[in-house]
């Protein structure tokens, strides 16, 4: 653990020295708050229309109909921008030959992934984290339950600690960022709309399909429901995209 | 101690180091001779615990390779040939980092960084980005990082390759003086290099061990004859055949028109012979020096006596 932490505290430094997370982040704040005052227009739009007809009010929801679309939007742009902060972790160690000095140092291949993994999810989490002003905003303005909105931010992290967690696998399998990145991209965009094939499955395999789906897991979280499948489905999917990343590094060796 | 046995690795298909055996004592400085591409960075690969050997073993004070790595990477400092730099860190930063990640112990880090920036003379730079440093310095980042955790043995692939004269020599004293106290395994295309740090060298070529011996042994066993330049002013074709009446001269050839080579036999000690002999023909003489031999001679020695077996 604390060698995970050594390696990932180097790769946080070089991930703040370098422009590339201001960039990212700048561009994810934008984007997301973008979709979030248009959501918010729209909701306030529709109060103020409800404030002349009275029996249109009944379904107004500032948790359900702001912050619920926020995150899934959230989970959208994120779905953008993590294959850009992970696809140097392995990539660049590579190419420029430094993974020689882990390699040969006294720390365990897992640390090492692990390590990397810790880095990119800092990151990503510092992003969310910025990106919460949206939100607490609305607690300034309405009474929104923070229940739903706590068990989204934990959605929300568990399903991008998916996409870190394809990120860091697709890094190691190459010397190219570009080529990490669109690996990334793809994989995550594939295990997002594979439940769209359930809708024309027989039942069984559309369960199934639908199950494997990264957002199918998400929604529940935003609704407040903490439940141990989707757990477990997040967690699995991270620790098993880890273990595919720590084969790929190992078997890398024996070529 | 190191003990190498039957070591033997393939890249795919091709084989990189065949069947390689051979035993480095504590405190020894040993060369790891050979052109490019003749396996000496696999078996520092090896050694160093970053590639498994398809075949044989590496025994470091009695841990394998293989099945220890993590107690042998506590006592091995590698330099590969590409020192392993983060091109956006500063000095300090990244000693701080291979420290921590090499082992020593958070407290200790401190310490062990300002030593070494001590040793390679770091000092001026400790706050520069190491990117836009000069290759010299970032060659003395790259052994600072090797030695930040003391380590027992040191590996250093081609330390010295790509630097300019005055940083070759910068970086030999280095090493020279790192070789009191530490194994060393240094590789090199360049003899000199060889002949002026290490006492023993191990001879690879296309991946198997072409000689191991010390250096003046090996020198003195492959020669048969002692070697002679001379160089003169006045250019006549009466030069070699005076030179070649000489006894113990055994051949004479020139390459330019003033410049001869003259081939005599062991401890002949001809030079004074041969400067008066110029000296009262007027030849003018310039230059008169003996040449020793070269990397490519020794070479061409050992792998053209491999195939004559009777020589």
């Amino acid at each position: 653990m604390k060698n995970s932490w050594i390696v990932a505290k180097r790769d946080l430094g070089s991930f703040f020295n370098s422009p590339i997370f201001y960039v990212v982040t700048t561009v994810f704040l934008i984007l997301y708050s973008f979709i979030f005052i248009n959501i918010l227009n729209f909701f306030s739009m529709q109060s103020m229309q409800s404030g002349q007809f009275q029996q249109m009010g009944m379904g107004l929801n500032i948790n359900e109909m702001v912050i619920e679309p926020s995150f899934q939007n959230m989970a959208v742009v994120l779905l953008l921008i993590i294959p850009i902060i992970t696809m140097r972790s392995f990539a660049e160690e590579k190419k420029s030959k430094t993974f020689r000095l882990l390699l040969s140092s006294p720390v365990h291949l897992k640390e090492i992934v692990f390590g990397k993994f810790l880095a990119c999810m800092i990151v990503v989490t510092l992003m969310i984290l910025l990106s919460s002003y949206s939100v607490g905003f609305l607690f300034f303005i309405s009474e929104p339950d923070i229940g739903p909105v706590l068990t989204g931010y934990l959605g929300i992290l568990l399903m991008a600690g998916c996409y870190v967690s394809v990120g860091v696998f697709a890094s190691s399998l190459t010397e190219n960022q570009i080529v990490a990145a669109v690996i990334t991209f793809g994989f995550s965009l594939f295990m997002w709309v594979i439940g769209w094939g359930a809708q024309t499955a027989d039942s069984t395999t559309g369960q199934v399909l639908q199950y494997l789906s990264i957002i199918e897991h998400l929604d529940r979280f935003l609704k407040g429901i903490i439940e141990t499948s989707d757990i477990a489905y997040y967690l699995s999917f991270i620790i098993f995209g880890l273990f595919l990343c720590h084969r790929a590094l190992d078997s890398n060796r024996w070529r | 101690m190191i003990e190498v046995e039957n070591l033997t690795r393939y890249y795919e298909s091709r084989r990189a180091i065949n069947n390689l055996s051979f035993q480095i004592e504590k405190g020894e400085v040993v060369g790891f001779l050979g052109p490019n591409g003749a396996g000496k960075s696999t078996t520092m690969n090896i050694i160093s615990c970053i590639l498994p050997a398809s075949s044989g073993t590496v025994k470091i004070n009695g841990f394998d390779t293989f099945e220890q790595s993590l107690e042998i990477r506590k006592i091995i400092g590698y330099l590969p040939e590409t020192p392993p730099l983060y091109p956006d860190m500063t000095v300090a930063k990244y000693l701080d980092f291979a420290a921590g990640v090499r082992g020593v112990a958070a407290k200790k880090i401190p310490a062990s960084v300002e030593r070494v920036i001590d040793k390679c003379s770091l000092k001026d730079v400790g706050h520069r980005i190491i990117g836009r440093l000069s290759k010299g310095y970032q060659q003395r980042v790259g052994l600072a990082q090797a030695m930040v955790h003391d380590p027992e043995i040191l590996i250093l692939d081609e330390p010295t390759v790509g630097l300019d004269p005055i940083q070759i020599i910068e970086i030999r004293k280095l090493i020279q003086e790192l070789a009191a106290e530490h194994t060393i395994i240094l590789s090199s295309h360049i003899l000199p290099e060889i002949t002026q740090i290490c006492k023993r060298v191990i001879i690879i070529n296309e991946g198997e061990i072409a000689a191991v011996d010390s250096l003046g042994g090996l020198t003195a066993s492959l020669r048969k004859s002692e070697r002679l330049s001379l160089t003169v002013r006045k250019s006549e074709d009466t030069i070699i055949k005076k030179l070649n009446s000489m006894d113990q001269v055994l051949s004479v050839s020139s390459e330019e028109e003033n410049q001869f080579f003259i081939e005599c036999a062991l401890r002949s000690n001809l030079q004074e012979d041969i400067a008066k002999l110029a000296l009262e023909n007027h030849w003018g003489i310039i230059e008169l020096k003996p040449v020793s031999m070269t990397l490519e001679d020794i070479f061409l020695k050992l792998t053209l006596e491999e195939k004559e077996p009777a020589a």
